[in-house]
C-alpha cells in the first residue's frame, strides 16, 4: 500500500503522517464551551451557545433539540481575500458540519431548545472543515451537553496514485498524474461515518483504502481531543 | 405535505419483507424520459422526469474574463432553484439550503469528472474564455430530484451548441448559434444517490420513501472512476455499509446508463 520511502510530500511528512495537531478547550470566555483545534497551519476555533430557547418560535421542534452549526472563514485566513459573509460554500459546510455531529449529541434531551456551535477558520491551509468539526465536538463536550461518543475528522488526499493522510493546501493543488483527489471523513470513536465527502478521482478498491487510513487517523485525533479535554479537567481541580 | 410517521414506518416494514410500495426492486429507477431542446432560447437544455419527479436545466454561455490560476479555460457554475411551483414545500425567497445543497453535488459531478473539455473554450489566453452557466429548475418534486438533476445536467450539455461569436465587435451574438457542440468527453456521469432505510438500501426514492429516509450517499461516477460524493443527512453508516455503497455504485451506473443512452444522442 504505502510506499513510504519512495513518495515525496511536500512537506517531508510520511504518507500516514497529519501535520503536528493542537487542541485546547476554553479559548473563549463567554461561551458555555470552546475549544480550539488545529492541523499544522489550519487553525480552527469553535464556540458554543446553548441549550438555549430556539427563536423564532415557530421553529421550535417540541419533540427534540436542534443543534445549529455555523462556518465562517475569515477573509484573511486565505491568501486572496474572501469576501465577508456567507457564501454558498460555506452554508453547505455548515449543513455538512451538523450532520457529521448531531449523532453523537443527545439533543432529545433538549426539545425546544438549540445548541449553536459557531467556528471560525483563522488561519486555512486547506482541511478547514475538519478542523472545524474537531473544534467544534471539543467545545460541546467542554459545554458539558451530554454526548453519545466523540468524532472526529481528517481529509485523506490521492496524490496521482499515492494516498495520503492529512490534506496541506500545496497537495490539494497537485497537478501531478491524476492531480489531487480530496477526502474529508468524520467518524465517531466507535468508528462510524458520520461524514463523507469526495472530489476527484478514485476507483472503488483504493477508496475503500483511503475510508480505513481514515480510521487510524481519527483514532489519533481522538486521543489529541481527549487529552484537551482532561486537561482543562485537571486545570480546575487544582 | 410532509409525510406521517405511520407511512415511514410503513416503508420500513414493507422494505423489510423486500418490497417498496410501487413494486419496484430496490436497485431500480422509475421510468425516465428526457426531452432535448426544452427550452430553445438556451444553448442546450433538457426536460427530464424520473417517475412523477421532472426537472428542466438549461445551459447558457456567455464570455468573460478567465481566472488568474486558469488563462486558457473556461468556467463552470451551476445553480438550482426548487421552485414553490413544485412542491408545497417549497418557499420563495433566498436559495434554501437544499438547493444550495444540490447544485454543488451537481457542479461537482460534472466539474471533478472534467466531463466539459473546459480547455477548449479558450477564445484569447488571458483574455476571453467562455464561461458556462448550468441552471436546473424543479418542475414537480416527487422525490430524487437530486439525480433527475444530474441526467437533465448531462442531456443538456450533450444537446447544447455554441453562439456565434462576432470577432469584429467581439461580442456575443445571442440567439444565434454555430453548428459546433459544446465540446464534452464521450465517458458520461451521472450521479446515483443510495437511501438508507432500516437496514436497506434503494435508489430512485419516492418522496414518501425520502422523507423516510435515514441517510443518502450522492456517487457522481462514469463506469468504475468516482469523481465525486457526499453523504447527506444524520444517521451513521459503517464502514462495512459504506463498501457496500461503492460496490453497488459501480453496477449502478451501468443500469442507468443504459435505460437513457438512447436519448442522450
Amino acid at each position: 500500500m504505502a510506499k513510504k520511502d519512495s513518495f515525496e510530500r511536500p512537506d517531508g511528512r510520511a504518507v500516514d503522517e497529519t501535520r503536528k495537531m493542537s487542541a485546547k478547550v476554553g479559548v473563549v470566555e463567554n461561551a458555555d464551551g470552546s475549544a480550539m483545534f488545529s492541523f499544522g497551519d489550519t487553525v480552527a476555533i469553535a464556540a458554543v451557545y446553548g441549550p438555549r430557547k430556539m427563536h423564532p418560535q415557530h421553529m421550535q421542534d417540541m419533540e427534540k433539540g436542534t443543534l445549529r452549526y455555523n462556518y465562517n472563514m475569515f477573509s484573511f485566513s486565505v491568501t486572496e481575500r474572501i469576501r465577508p459573509g456567507p457564501s454558498r460554500r460555506s452554508q453547505e459546510i455548515s449543513k455538512i458540519s451538523q450532520w457529521a455531529i448531531e449523532p453523537v449529541v443527545m439533543i432529545d434531551k433538549f426539545p425546544g431548545n438549540v445548541i449553536d456551535v459557531y467556528v471560525s477558520i483563522i488561519q486555512a491551509n486547506a482541511s478547514t472543515r475538519c478542523a472545524g468539526i474537531n473544534a467544534a465536538a471539543l467545545a460541546l463536550a467542554h459545554a458539558g451537553i451530554p454526548m453519545k461518543d466523540m468524532v472526529s475528522s481528517v481529509s485523506i488526499g490521492k496524490l496521482d496514485k499515492q494516498l495520503v493522510v492529512d490534506l496541506s493546501k500545496a497537495e490539494e493543488d497537485w497537478e501531478e498524474g491524476e492531480g489531487a483527489t480530496d477526502i474529508p471523513i468524520t467518524m465517531t470513536g466507535d468508528g462510524k461515518i458520520t461524514h463523507i465527502q469526495l472530489d476527484g478521482k478514485i476507483e472503488t478498491k483504493q477508496l475503500k483504502e483511503a475510508v480505513r487510513l481514515a480510521r487510524k487517523a481519527c483514532k489519533d485525533i481522538y486521543e489529541i481531543q481527549k487529552k484537551a479535554l482532561k486537561e482543562s479537567v485537571d486545570l480546575k481541580e487544582k | 405535505m410532509e409525510t406521517p410517521r405511520i407511512n415511514q414506518d410503513r416503508i420500513r416494514k414493507y422494505l423489510e419483507q423486500g418490497k417498496r410500495f410501487d413494486g419496484r426492486k430496490f436497485d431500480e429507477f422509475r421510468e425516465i424520459t428526457i426531452e432535448t431542446g426544452a427550452s430553445k432560447k438556451a444553448e442546450g437544455s433538457a426536460r427530464v422526469k424520473i417517475g412523477n419527479t421532472e426537472v428542466i436545466v438549461g445551459v447558457k454561455m456567455d464570455l468573460a474574463t478567465p481566472y488568474p490560476d486558469s488563462p486558457d479555460k473556461g468556467n463552470l457554475m451551476v445553480t438550482a432553484e426548487l421552485l414553490p411551483l413544485s412542491s408545497d414545500r417549497f418557499e420563495s425567497g433566498p436559495p434554501s439550503i437544499e438547493s444550495i445543497e444540490l447544485a454543488r453535488i451537481i457542479d461537482r459531478m460534472i466539474r471533478e469528472s472534467k466531463f466539459i473539455e473546459l480547455d477548449k473554450l479558450c477564445i484569447k489566453e488571458g483574455e476571453k474564455v467562455w464561461n458556462i452557466f448550468i441552471d436546473i429548475y424543479s418542475i414537480n418534486a416527487d422525490g430524487n430530484l437530486l439525480d433527475a438533476a444530474g441526467i437533465g445536467t448531462v442531456a443538456a450539455l450533450k444537446n447544447a451548441k455554441i453562439p456565434k461569436y462576432d470577432k469584429e465587435t467581439e461580442k456575443v451574438v445571442f440567439g444565434e448559434w454555430t453548428n459546433e457542440k459544446l465540446p464534452v468527453k464521450k465517458e458520461t456521469p451521472l450521479s446515483i444517490t443510495f437511501h438508507k432505510i432500516g437496514n436497506h438500501f434503494i435508489v430512485d426514492p419516492t418522496q414518501e420513501e425520502e422523507d423516510a429516509s435515514e441517510t443518502r450517499v450522492t456517487i457522481g461516477s462514469s463506469d468504475g472512476v468516482i469523481s465525486s460524493m457526499q453523504k447527506g443527512n444524520h444517521v451513521p453508516l459503517s464502514v462495512e455499509e459504506l463498501d457496500h455503497i461503492f460496490d453497488m455504485s459501480e453496477k449502478a451506473w451501468k443500469y442507468l446508463i443504459s435505460k437513457i443512452e438512447k436519448h442522450l444522442k
